[in-house]
């Protein structure tokens, strides 16, 4: 494991040196292509003083942030039981997923010109974009994992005589949750995607307009920064969601045992 | 889980939920209760989609879109399976190698393939090349990833085996390692033609002058929503098609090994 660390912690300084070689020093890469280390550090002092786009860098990252956590939760809110639903009912299964089964190959990019002609270029569109683009693997991944349960565990439920709502919050929840989260990891990948693609389209805020307004004016450096902006925003969600699963899992297994 | 159906009913609730589905968006449409202008019917989007295929909009026909679309993916998938998977495969041979490219793979994961739009609009233009670089971004990471596992998780023995026979390292992994990974190979083949799709798709909204997510940027700013949702069906199309042959291709590749469950 310290060989591992150690051979990438040598491999990103080296991948540093070169680029500050091929660029500040040699000049092999003109800096209207790519910019130098100098030119992106002046990007970012730009961007988080002065502002650029429309705003500084905390109001874009704060706006990006707000409009995927609100997509996101509003697709748990609606993915998640509608999952459960159709994986616990067989007709409600039967029922529901040819409708999914012919929208599910729609890319989720491919309806932001439908948001955008429904309902303009501010928060509203976005949110509904990301809500589809994250719907979808949430429903789907819940009812995989609602399938997944052992039936002697369901049977054993059934036998007892558990009243439905305990079957629910006791067996069928805790039973779907490790595909659940696998399912939300998906969601919130596709979640970033989405916007910065929306917001590449059309945006007032945010990284995607950042990027947008970057490209125009021609400016590589700010365009290296906004990309770091969103990798460090999606690993940290990403991060945050982690902790919530080993959370949630550690509360089901000690609880499951309590119960025992 | 509860009471298994049989196969009549499933089939029968499943057209129910067709029927439901378009009934309702038939009915809300010509309802008035929203203008019709932003939500029609699915009569005038299948008329709008037949008008497409032989009136051009946006420079071609429904058509032409959909094969300018289709090229740049195939150069970009394409380009992303000839580096990607042999990258892979030779990550889950050699350590070094591993060790090297795996933190700067790791660093890159998190950015979302279309925030490569600018540098790609930058570098190589908005024609083809840029779209490419973008298809590239979308679908490289699958390819190395399940070309990686693949070599990673090859039976030990095998590779014992062959050493112990005094076999070439180059032809054990031509005919261990590779063989034996073919079948993540192709899985992760069909993740990266997912997502190379839809980011074509974006890579069109944003940058572009022919191609279907261009035909749904021009009909949007003529306030086309018939053309908007035809962009859809087509991509979809297009998206089903790729899908399903690489899942024959799956299946034909697994079933020739003897895999298939």
């Amino acid at each position: 494991m310290s060989r591992r660390v150690a051979i990438g912690f040598v491999t990103i300084l080296i991948v540093g040196l070169i680029w500050l070689m091929v660029t500040s020093v040699f000049g092999v890469i003109p800096s209207g292509r790519f910019p130098s280390p100098a030119e992106t550090w002046s990007a970012l002092i730009h961007v988080s003083g002065r502002g650029y786009g429309g705003g500084d860098l905390l109001l874009h990252a704060y706006n990006s942030l707000r409009l995927v956590v609100m997509g996101f939760v509003f697709a748990i809110i609606t993915g998640v039981p509608l999952g459960l639903l159709m994986g616990w009912s067989r007709r409600a299964e039967a029922l529901i997923n040819p409708v999914f089964l012919i929208i599910r190959p729609i890319p989720p990019l491919a309806w932001i010109p439908l948001a955008i002609l429904w309902l303009g270029l501010g928060d509203a569109a976005k949110i509904l974009v990301i809500w589809f683009a994250a719907f979808v693997p949430s429903v789907i991944n819940t009812f995989a994992g609602v399938r997944n349960i052992d039936r002697p565990v369901i049977e054993a439920a059934y036998m007892l005589g558990m009243p439905r709502m305990r079957f629910v919050t006791e067996v069928l929840v805790p039973g779907a949750s490790p595909m659940m989260f696998t399912g939300l990891r998906l969601s919130l990948q596709a979640s970033w995607t989405t916007l910065v693609a929306a917001e590449l389209v059309g945006a007032f805020y945010g990284l995607g307009r950042v990027l947008n307004v970057a490209q125009q004016d021609l400016y590589p450096g700010m365009i290296l920064v906004g990309m770091g902006a969103v990798a460090i925003l999606g690993w940290a969600t990403t991060r945050a969601l982690g902790m919530a699963e080993a959370r949630v899992m550690s509360w089901n297994t000690a609880a499951l045992a309590a119960k025992g | 889980m509860n009471k298994r159906i049989s196969f009549r009913q499933s089939v029968l609730l499943g057209f129910g939920g067709l029927i439901l589905f378009i009934g309702l968006w038939h009915g809300l449409a010509i309802s008035g209760l929203v203008p019709r202008v932003f939500l029609p019917s699915p009569l005038e989007v299948y008329d709008r989609f037949t008008t497409l295929l032989d009136r051009r909009f946006a420079g071609a026909t429904l058509l032409g879109h959909m094969l300018a679309s289709f090229e740049r993916f195939a150069y970009g998938f394409i380009l992303a399976a000839v580096v990607g998977i042999p990258l892979g495969l030779l990550m889950g041979w050699y350590r070094l190698l591993d060790e090297i490219v795996s933190p700067l793979f790791d660093a890159l994961r998190f950015v979302a393939p279309i925030a490569w739009v600018p540098f790609a609009a930058l570098w190589f233009g908005t024609g083809i090349g840029g779209p490419i670089m973008i298809i590239f971004a979308g679908a490289f990471p699958p390819c190395v990833i399940n070309a990686y596992r693949g070599a990673k998780f090859v039976d030990p023995r095998l590779i014992e085996a062959a050493n112990m026979l005094g076999t070439p390292s180059h032809r054990v992994i031509r005919e261990v390692l590779v063989p034996s990974s073919v079948p993540s190979i192709i899985s992760g083949l069909r993740v990266s033609a997912g997502l190379g799709w839809q980011s074509l798709v974006g890579a069109e909204l944003i940058v572009a002058s022919a191609g279907v997510g261009y035909l749904m940027v021009q009909g949007q700013a003529n306030i086309s929503t018939t053309t908007v949702m035809s962009g859809m069906v087509a991509i979809g199309l297009v998206g089903l098609a790729l899908d399903s042959s690489l899942r024959l291709a799956e299946r034909v590749i697994l079933r020739k090994r003897g895999l298939e469950n």
